[in-house]
Formats: C-alpha cells, structure tokens, sequence
C-alpha cells in the first residue's frame, strides 16, 4: 500500500509539472499573463523535484552520502544561480539565457557519462538505451559548448573567428559526430574510450558551430542551442521513462524551434545557412568596396531645434542603445517631447539588439509605456507622416541595402523604412560597420545627418538642448 | 534491427507522447508577439531545466561506493540548478518590468 501510494504521487507530481510547463508556455505568449505562467512553471519545477527526491527510490540510511551531495548541489547551485540572475544588468540578459542554458546542456551530457558509466559497470548493454545515452551526450555537449561560445562573444571575450575551411571542417566534424556515435551504439561491449572521443568532437563541433557567426544570427543561434538542450533534457526523460522530463524537454525542442524558425523568416535567411554558419564572419560573402559619398554632420542643438519643432519623431533603437545604457535617457527624451506636444513613438524591429524582443525589454525597463512601442510593419505604415527619424545604435536593421542590393548578405531581410520620413538622425559612436560587417549606404543618404557620439551623451545633450530652446 | 523495433515497442508510449509534445510546442506558442520573445526563450530555458530530475535520480541511484558517478551527479546537480533557478528568476526579472508599466 505504502509503496503503491508513494509511487502514484511521484507520478501525479510529474503530471502536475507537465501541466504547469504547459499552461506556463501558453501564458507567457500573453503579456498580462507571462509572469504569472512563469511562476506557475517554477512552482510546477519545483514540486517535480520534491517529488522526486520524495518517492523515487526507497530511502536507505546507506545513501546518507548521495542524500546530502543532492542537497549540497541544489543549495550551491540556488545560491550561485540567484546570485547570478539578480545581478545581472538587462542588457546583459542574452548572454545569460545563454549561460543558463549552456548549463542545461553540461547537465544533459554528464547524465549521459554517468549513466554509461552505469552500463560499464555491469548493467545489461541495451542498443536503444545506448542510442539514448549517446544522443543525449553530443546533443548536451554541443549545446553546452555553443552556448558558451555565444555567451563569451555577447560578453565581448570571444571574438569573431572562421577557420579557412570552417564550413568544411563543420561537415567532417559532424560526419565525425556520427559515425562514433554509430559505433558505440554497434559495439557488444561498452566503449569508454570512444565516449571520450564522442564527447571531445561534439565539445568541438559546439565550439567551431557558434564561433563564425556574427551578432546578427546571435539571436537565431540562442534560440536554437536552448531548443537543443530542450531536446537533450527529453532524451534523459526517454531514458528514466520519466514524463515531466519528456514533455517538458520536448516541448521547449519544438516551441524554440519555432521560435528559431520565426527568426530566421524575419531576418530572411535559411536555417541550414545559419547552421552550416558563414554569415558575418569570414567576409567571403561581405563586398570589399562599400558605398562611397558624403556625409553630413548634424550638431545637437540642430537636431534638438529639428526634433522640438516636429509633430511626430520615431526612434529606431539598436543594441547600441543597450551597450550606453541610455534607455532611461531615451524615456525621458520622450517625455520631454510629449510636453511639448512632440508624439514620439519607438520603432521596433524584430532582431534589434541581440535577441528577439531585446529592445522591448530594455525600453520596458526604463518603464516606456508598452503602446509606445510599435512593431516594425505598424511602424513603417506610419512612417510617411514622420517628420524626424532617431536611429540610436541601429545600423543593419535599418540598411536599404536588404531592400536594394541583391549581392549584400541581409538582402531580403525587412527593415525599418526610415528613409520614408521626412528627415533621418543617426546617432553612432563612429563610422563603423554594423555586426553584419556591411556598409550602410543610409549613411550617406541626403535625408540622412550624422550626430556622432556615444549614445548616452548624445541624448542628454540633446535634451539639455530641448529645454534650452 | 530488431533492437530497434524492441525499443519502438516497448516505448511506443513515449513514442506517441513525444510527438504529441511537438505539435503543442509548435501550437502553444505560434501567437506570441514579438515583444514577448526574449521572455518566452527564457522561460522556456528555465523549462528544460526539468534535466535536473535526470540529475536526481543518477544520484539517487547510484551506489554510494561509485565516487566517480556521486561526484559526476553531484556536479550534474548543481549544473541543473543553475539552470532551473537562473532561468526562473532571470525570466520574472524581465517580464516584472513589463508589469510595473501596465499600471
């Protein structure tokens, strides 16, 4: 009876938590509800675990040792784990999604050592669970390394690098991939040394994968590392027959993949491209010559006196914005505007910084009201009745050359339309290229000034300006 | 071959569960708005920290004379927490500010 009971609620626990992954995915596609069905997905992660450690094997006074590791490693890994997350400043969020998920990842794959480890030891060598285990393992892996290349290189530690034969060099490596992974699921008996060799390719692959592509794909590569580890959690739950690891898993595989997917659409570009990983790197595909002209300068009192005087001013935001921290600065020039009767709105684009939804997060930060914050399509419908146009720390998601210029890289990537108001500000530190590594002609376009400088103290001048005038 | 048809078997629920998961993945969150994405990436990488129960059971299971597997689950551990916590605590970071604006 005790047994029988004990059983039913470890599994009534993992039908609970599936549901609350479910319900709490479903709401967090809502904006008045994200939070709630974020909390409700932890509560229902929670109760998993509990459960877990509960009722899934019987207790033994012999086990002291493993009962406390499991208690010292949840208590570590909350501390660091929180102390991490509320650190961190919001515009340091991607990369530590990343970091996160490469964690996820590490996790997934010594599951799979250990558990060959398991085999090894005596336990009967099963070719499906086999194929679990080593599926879980370069899956784990290459997510684990990906994600840590990602993070270094949002981080600014790890720069941008192609080997000279890199995609080639992807191909061997995952040909590798699989016919070791092929042979440790052939062979009678348990290979360790073929794990190892396993293990270090896929580390590899994860590593050369994630290291040629450009911040422009950085979002796109994100997306799909966390639908991998979503994959290598569900093989673990295929190994244990344990379903809130199954549905849970799978469900983050399919949804981020969607979600990658979605991404790609909007930036134009095929996953195979992204995955076999060429953009932005090599500059084999990026034109040596540029486009030539002259710019112009404009000064901040002018584009104040532009600004004050317009009826309407769209502010395009790039991860720019987010490196000056000038988000708050924005909110305010904002407001400023508003008193003067200046309806400022801001222009969003789907892969504006270097995450999808990037922008809005920083911008909702500074506490600018959500319908002031227009997707790219209504914001370029209402582009024509724009007098002035602040680009701030934007340049790829503003560049015609996606529109006009069928040998760029971006081409066919939307854009926001600037070019379609009535006078264009770009505000940029310097004249250098945006993280897709092209020119942007918009530069020197004659509706189009330059205000250089960092984004921060651009704005404040400008303001200062404002209120002068 | 065979082997593998034993495991299409004898899985074959998991089998069904899993496909069934991906049309829900792809269903559940095939209306977000762009706004939301960042938070929804993140709140499902907090979800796939669920590997953490993998992690719980190898040690759970685990003979208390295999250091090699306790140290190995241990570290499994607390890689999964990291995941879950960070994940779950990162994620209502974001949309907490979402929230205040509404008001």
């Amino acid at each position: 009876m005790t047994e029988i009971l004990g059983l039913s609620l470890l599994e009534a626990g993992y039908l609970v938590a599936s549901v609350t992954f479910i319900l709490g995915l479903k709401m967090l596609s809502s904006p008045d509800k994200a939070r709630k069905g974020n909390l409700i997905a932890g509560y229902g992660m929670g109760l998993a675990i509990v459960v877990t450690l509960l009722f899934k094997e019987e207790l033994s006074s012999d086990k002291w040792l493993n009962y406390t590791l499991i208690i010292a490693g949840l208590l570590i890994g909350t501390l660091i784990g929180m102390r991490m997350a509320v650190k961190v400043k919001m515009t340091a969020m991607p990369q530590m999604v990343s970091f996160f998920n490469g964690m996820g990842g590490a996790c997934a794959a010594v599951i799979s050592i250990v558990e060959f480890n398991h085999v090894q030891h005596g336990a009967a060598v099963d070719t499906g669970m086999m194929v679990v285990i080593v599926l879980g393992l370069i899956i784990g892996s290459v997510s684990f390394a990906g994600s840590m290349v990602a993070y270094g290189k949002l981080e600014g530690k790890v720069a941008d690098k192609a080997l000279p034969a890199g995609q080639m060099i992807n191909i061997l490596l995952l040909l590798a991939i699989l016919v070791v992974g092929a042979l440790m699921v052939a062979s009678a008996e348990p290979q360790p040394n073929l794990l190892y060799i396993l293990l270090a390719i896929s580390l590899m692959y994860g590593v050369l994968f994630v290291m040629p592509i450009g911040g422009a794909d950085m979002p796109v590569v994100i997306s799909l590392l966390n639908s991998f580890t979503g994959v290598a959690a569900a093989f673990g739950g295929f190994l244990y027959g344990n379903q809130a690891m199954l549905t849970g898993g799978i469900l983050v595989g399919s949804a981020g993949t969607i979600l990658t997917v979605l991404m790609c659409t909007a930036m134009n570009r095929s996953l195979t491209n992204v995955i076999i990983g060429s953009f932005g790197g090599g500059g084999s595909a990026v034109r040596g010559d540029g486009v030539q002209g002259n710019i112009k300068e404009i000064t901040a009192t002018d584009a104040a006196i532009l600004m004050a005087y317009a009826s309407k001013v769209s502010v395009v935001p790039g991860y720019g914005l987010a490196v000056a921290q000038a988000q708050h600065t924005v909110h305010n020039l904002e407001k400023l505007l508003a008193d003067k009767g200046v309806d400022m709105t801001y222009a969003i684009h789907p892969v504006a910084g270097r995450m999808p939804g990037h922008m809005n997060v920083l911008l909702a930060e500074a506490d600018v009201p959500y319908p002031k914050l227009l997707e790219m399509e209504a914001a370029n419908d209402d582009m024509s009745n724009t007098d002035v146009v602040l680009v701030i720390g934007a340049n790829d998601v503003v560049n015609p050359a996606a529109e006009n210029d069928p040998s760029s890289p971006i081409y066919g990537m939307p854009i926001v339309d600037v070019l379609k108001a009535k006078h264009v500000i770009v505000m940029k530190r310097s004249m250098g290229k945006g993280y897709a590594g092209i020119e942007n002609e918009l530069f020197f376009h004659e509706k189009n000034s330059m205000l250089f400088g960092d984004a921060k103290d651009s704005l404040e001048k400008l303001i200062s300006e404002i209120k002068a005038l | 071959m065979e082997n593998l048809l034993t495991l299409f078997y004898e899985h074959r629920e998991f089998i069904f569960l899993i496909i069934v998961s991906i049309f829900l993945g792809i269903e559940v969150i095939s209306n977000v708005p762009a706004v939301l994405h960042t938070p929804l990436m993140s709140g499902a990488n907090a979800i796939h920290g669920v590997v953490i129960i993998g992690s719980i059971i190898i040690m759970l299971q685990a003979d208390p004379e295999n250091y090699l597997a306790l140290i190995l689950g241990f570290l499994a551990v607390i890689l999964g927490t990291l995941n879950v916590v960070g994940g779950f605590v990162v994620t209502n970071r974001m949309l907490e500010m979402f929230k205040k604006k509404e008001k």
